[in-house]
This record gives C-alpha cells, structure tokens and sequence, in this order.
C-alpha cells in the first residue's frame, strides 16, 4: 500500500508523458500546441530523474555522503569551496548553456519538429545527463581533475596526448563554427552590426569600473551595462535607418570575418578585466534572464507548432544541411542531447565546489536536464515560424537564388506555400533588408523568440527590437566563447608543443604566448574563412564537424566512465554508460565517414572537391568561384575538410582500442583497479 | 517571512556571481580565520582581481559552446 502511494505520483506522471508524447508524435495534419512537447519532456525529465538517475547513484556508482569530497578536503575559499548544492547547480548550467542547445535544434527542424524532440528526450536521459554525472562522480572521486587527466591516468599516456589533440581541434572546430554564426547573422545588417560593436565600448567601461572605480561591485555595473545594451538596441535601429550611418556598419561576410579574426587576437592578449570578464558578466546573467524568459513567456503565449512534425527532407535532400535522419539528426543536435564539452565543464570547476557527493546527482544528471529544456524550447522556438520563412532564412542561395520572387516560387514548390510579400514583410517586420539565406540557426531563432516576446510585450511594433536583441544575446556569448577559448586553446597548444619546444610553454613570455595565440587565431580564422566562401554556404560542411567532434567526445567520456566501472568490479551496471558510448560511435563514425567518402557531393568532402576539379581540368568556373583561384581554393577546403574529419575517426577508433583493453584487463583482474583518492571521512558528518 | 525572502535574495546574489567565478567572499574569510589564523587575508578587492585572474587568466576556464 505505501508502495503504490509512494510511487503513484510518478506512475502519474509517466502517463502524462507518454500521453503528450503520443499527441505530438501521432497528430498528423493538423496543428498542435508547443505546450504538448513541454509537457511530455518535463514528465519524462522529472520520471527519468526520480528513478534512473536514482539508479545510477545508488547502485552503479554508490555515492557516499560520508566521504569527503575534493571541496571539503582542500577547502581554501578560493578554488575549493563547498557550496550549496542550488548555488552551484547555477554556476553549472551557467557553465555548459551556451549557443549549441540553441542552435542544433533549430537546424535540426528542416526534418520537421517530431525527430529532433524525440531525439533530444531519449538523447539526454539515456546518453547527454549519464555523461555529465558520471564525469562529475569520476572526477570528484580523484580531486577534481580534467578530463584530459582522467584518460591520461586511467588509459595511458599515448590516450592521454590523443584525447588531449583531439579536444584542441574539437575547440578550433567550435569557435570556427560560433563565429560562422555570428558571421551570418551579421552580414549586411546594420542594426546587428552596430549593437554588438557597441558591446565593446560597454564591456570596457565596465571593466574599468570594476578595476578603479568601485571593485567586486559586479552587480550594479552589470545592471548599467544591461540598460546600456537595451539603450544600443534603440539607438541601432536609428542607425539602420540613417543613409549616413548605415553604410558605416553594413559588411559582408568576408569583411565581418576578418574583423573578428582581428578581434579574436586582439581580445584575447588583451589582460581579462577589461574586456572578457565584463563581457561575461553581461552575457551570463542576459544568458540566464533570457533563457528564464523564453520559458515563461512560451508557456504564457502557448503557440501552435507550423512546422510539420515530419517533412519529406528525412530522406537527406534538405536545403538546410543535406544527409538522412541517421546519421546526421543525431549529430545536428549537439548538445542539448549529449555534449561531449561538458565532460570539460563537469571535470572543471564543478567538482572543486561539490560540497557532497550525492549532491552530485542534482547537479550532473539534472543540469543537463534542463540544457536539454533549452534545446526543446529551441526546437520549438524554430517550428512556430511559417515553414517558408523558415526554408527562406535557412537555405543556400545556390538553392533559392537572391530574389524574394525565386526564393518563394522554390520554397512553395516544396509544399511550404510563400509568397514574396510575407518574405518581405518578414524581413521587414524585424528591421532587416532581407531574410534571404541567413542560416547558422541564430537569425531564425530571434524571429521564433521576437514572435512569441512580441506576443507578450509590445506586439508588433515591438518585433524588431526584440528580434535584435535575441541576436544580441545570442552573439554576445558566442563572442565571450571566441575571446575565451581562444585563451583556452593557446594554453592548451602551449602545452602540446611544449612537448616538443620547450620554449613555448613559458605561459609568462610574450613572444611565446603571441605565437600560440596567433596560430590558435589562424587555425579557427583559416576554417571560418572557407565557412564564409563556401559554395553551400558554410554551416554545411561546418555544423556537421562540429556535431561529429562534440559527439566523439562525449564518446570519449563515456568509454572512459566504462573504463572506470570496469576497474571498479562494477561491470555488471557498465551498460549504463556503454550503450549510450556505442550509439554515439555507430552515429559519428557512419557521419564521419559519409562526409568524407559519400559520393554525393551536397554530402561528402571528396565528392564536392572531385566535382570542382573535373570543372577545373575542363576549363570551366562553378558558382559560386569567380576565378580559377577560388576553384582551387574550394578544392583545398574539401580536402581539408575530410582530413580532419579522418583525424576525428582516427582519434575516437584508436580511444575506442584503448578502452576495449584497459576494459578487459580490467575484467580479468579480481581486485579494484581503479585509482580513487582514499577514502576520508567528512569530518564531524552528521553533527 | 521577509527573514526567509531576504536569505533567498542572499542566496541568489551568491548564486549570480558565482556563475561568473566569484565565490562568496565571506565564506573566504571565515575559512581563513578559523583554519589558518596566521596568514595574512585578502581585502575584498583583492579577493575579486585574484578570482578575476583565476577564471580568465589561466585559460582553464569558460564555458560551452
């Protein structure tokens, strides 16, 4: 009797989710509300926390509350602080939230809405939140240390240097990618432009505030820098309509991406608290404030998905990115499903601060949760825009040509009526010039958020500024990511090629540490360049790369966490992080190799490289190359462009090697093997 | 009540600056005072600039994609 009372509250809740999910995955013609999709993932969320997470903590890694964690044993105020499990659950998901829940998903939408939910539900309580939390526990359990450590001392040395190269092109590949996005949203707009060149003045005063006039007051300098940005956003629009000022920040792609090369360099030798520690302030609290927005105002607005569930592009000829459902839904959506960065993050700071261990469960399985609410708000977000508008924003010009006439006549014959005046209007409804091919995610996420903000706070009139300022938000923390990871990835090749010229490692040097930022700058710079000048505009070479290496590295993590089960003698639970390992291989490995070798060439590198050469050697140009130049330089791209996707296989096959041995070694063997930190009691537990 | 609405504005204050690196000063000091009543203490602007470095200045940190 207990029993049942005690349980019928989730029996409930799981019939509540079952019962969404089955409306949103049946309903066939007609529309249905977004609040279904809510629904069903937030029951099944809170089902999947209640017991499986429930599970993992008890039975497959025993958490113990009396031991003592890495933040109580080297407590020192500073790095190690035993914090409060809510304190902390903040300071993670302010951590791993960022532009890859918001963008997969809204790219993930040319399938329609119903495969990428799904995916992203099943994605995260199988695979993305048994990641987080097992690289938490792993990590707290041997004093905090990166993930690069961890394989270092449970794999090997050779893994170790392996994962470590891997995570670097992992990291050149993200922030190519971010800026590619910022590039598009961008390009020939003004307003945009104007906004976010104005964040730097804006951070930088800020900065100097923090540093001269009154330090550690972050607070109120972040609440002038928001009222600042809001004050940017209405002065942009004065500027998009000036015939003076306009052209002064109308650039095209190519213009845009060497300012933010420049930019990337100069920020990141620029010392922190004057530029990327403001930024980040501003961009992590409008980060949080518009993402707790976003949820209210969508559940207050409730608005019909337009969108079909399922769209005739499941068979991979989408104009959006091309390649079928499997593999390529499963590495469109990146994080918000599973994401191998937060094996970073969750083997990063988090562990220093976990005040016990079994708090480990709120943080790790339930942060990632709620990334993976981020990115059912972005699916949905993108899926109540008219379908047209969508395909409009998000397909290659080589698709739908450059005029609104062509773009609708093409669209419309893909069953997704349009007509050239809702395009215009659209486009004018947000303070564009046109709507036309800005893929990249971000400009059709800001329509998707402006329509359903504009629902709640000023209507139509109000669409244009909060169009701006969803690509504000949005660009303000890619550009925190790109300023920051280009500091992360020059310590990161300061250390690698520290291993062969010791010179470079001196992190206090200036000559050294310009050339390692100046070759982390021209590694991104190069890729996001051929991003730009790509004849299929970039996010399709680039988004899948990028989808490839996040989900081998979350494959990593979770062969590792396989590992360390096994090591443990607990292989009989290994399954648990062993099926969500192998279906990430079998999905990235079929990607990879499918945009390598595929003989289509919307699809595979070498195809499309092979289709430009055949042009060359008979003498013609193929749009959108001007010169035999820009030919051989399409060539070059592809190629390169398959290496490295080589390179991802190689580096997850050989890890795949690695644990298959250490595994099995692991097995044999009748004692723990498995190289924890002592036990130690939390001292005066319970008292 | 307004004892309980202002420890969740305490709480939430903590909470933001700790999502941009900055642990609660307070708690710093009554670690130093109670474990090592010897060495010298950060004033509070110098706690903030040594955070600052830490989070940005090692590389070590940031956040996702």
């Amino acid at each position: 009797m207990n029993i049942v009372s005690k349980h019928a509250i989730w029996w409930f809740l799981t019939a509540v989710g079952v019962f969404s999910l089955g409306t949103v995955a049946l309903s066939r013609g007609e529309t249905i509300n977004a609040l279904w999709i809510v629904t069903a993932a937030v029951s099944i969320y809170l089902v999947a926390y209640r017991y499986y997470s429930l599970f993992i903590a008890d039975q497959v890694m025993q958490l113990d509350p009396t031991r003592a964690t890495p933040a109580v044993r080297h407590n020192d105020g500073l790095d190690y602080v035993p914090t409060n499990k809510y304190i902390l659950f903040g300071h993670h998901f302010a951590a791993i939230a960022g532009a890859g829940p918001l963008v997969g998903p809204v790219l993930a939408a040319q399938m329609g809405y119903l495969p990428g939910t799904l995916w992203i539900i099943v994605g995260v309580v199988i695979a993305g939140a048994v990641q987080d939390f097992m690289v938490l526990f792993v990590s707290t359990r041997r004093d905090g240390r990166s993930l690069g450590d961890l394989v270092k001392s449970e794999l090997g040395f050779v893994p170790g240097i392996i994962a470590l190269f891997g995570t670097f092109m992992i990291m050149v590949i993200i922030l190519a990618v971010l800026a590619l996005i910022v590039v598009k949203a961008l390009a020939e707009s003004p307003w945009g432009t104007f906004t976010v060149a104005a964040t730097i003045p804006i951070a930088m005063f800020m900065g100097v505030y923090n540093r001269f006039i009154r330090p550690g007051r972050v607070g109120e300098i972040s609440l002038v820098g928001f009222v600042l940005l809001v004050a940017a956003i209405l002065v942009g629009g004065q500027v998009a309509e000036s015939a003076t000022w306009a052209p002064l920040f109308t650039f095209n792609g190519k213009q845009l991406t060497w300012m933010l090369i420049i930019y990337g360099f100069v920020a990141s030798v620029l010392p922190v608290w004057l530029l990327l520690a403001p930024r980040d302030y501003l961009s992590t609290f409008l980060k949080i404030g518009t993402i707790v927005g976003l949820a209210l105002c969508m559940v207050y607005v409730a608005p019909n998905l337009r969108m079909p569930a399922v769209t005739q592009f499941v068979d991979g000829t989408g104009p959006v990115w091309s390649g079928s459902l499997f593999p390529f839904i499963f590495i469109t959506i990146a994080c918000g499903a599973v994401s191998g960065f937060h094996a970073l993050i969750s083997s990063g700071t988090t562990p220093k601060l976990l005040d016990n261990e079994k708090n480990a469960r709120m943080i790790g399985y339930g942060g990632m949760l709620m990334e993976s609410f981020v990115a059912i708000m972005a699916i949905v977000a993108a899926s109540v825009i008219d379908p047209g508008v969508y395909f409009a924003m998000n397909s290659a010009p080589a698709i739908i040509g450059k005029t609104v006439e062509g773009a609708a006549q093409v669209i419309s014959q893909w069953g997704f009526v349009i007509t050239p005046e809702v395009l215009t209007q659209t486009a004018k409804d947000v303070g564009e010039n046109s709507i036309l091919s800005r893929a990249g995610g971000a400009p059709t996420l800001a329509v998707g958020m402006a329509q359903i903000f504009s629902q709640v706070f000023g209507g139509q009139a109000m669409m244009a500024f909060w169009y701006h300022f969803a690509i504000l938000f949005e660009a303000l923390f890619i550009l925190t990511a790109c300023d920051a990871g280009t500091r992360a990835g020059r310590f990161m090749l300061q250390d690698l090629l520290g291993t062969f010229v010791p010179a470079l490692r001196q992190i206090n040097s200036w000559p050294s540490n310009l050339t390692a930022t100046a070759l982390c700058v021209a590694a991104w710079g190069y890729i996001l360049y051929q991003g730009v000048v790509d004849p299929l505009g970039g996010i399709n070479s680039l988004w899948p790369l990028f989808g490839i290496s996040n989900q081998m590295l979350a494959g990593v993590a979770l062969m590792l966490c396989t590992v360390v089960l096994f090591k443990m003698k607990r292989q009989k639970h290994a399954w648990v992080t062993i099926v969500p390992a192998s279906w990430l291989l079998v999905c990235t490995l079929t990607a990879g190799w499918e945009k390598v070798f595929h003989t289509n060439p919307k699809i595979g590198f070498l195809a499309l490289a092979d289709k430009f050469q055949a042009a060359l050697d008979r003498g013609e140009l193929l749009a959108p190359a001007k010169s035999v130049e820009q030919m051989q330089q399409i060539v070059f791209n592809n190629h390169l462009d398959a290496a490295l996707a080589i390179f991802f296989i190689f580096v997850v096959v050989s890890m795949l090697c690695y644990t298959i041995i250490a595994s099995l070694k692991a097995w044999r063997d009748d004692r723990v093997t498995s190289r924890e930190m002592p036990y130690e009691a939390i001292p005066s537990a319970g008292a | 009540m307004f004892n309980d609405l202002a420890r969740f504005g305490t709480y939430l204050g903590q909470a933001a600056r700790l999502m941009v690196g900055l642990p609660d000063y307070g708690t710093y000091v009554a670690h130093m005072r109670a474990t090592h009543p010897d060495l010298p203490v950060m004033s509070e602007t110098e706690f903030f600039r040594n955070r600052q470095e830490a989070r940005y200045g090692s590389g070590r940190s940031g956040g996702c994609c």
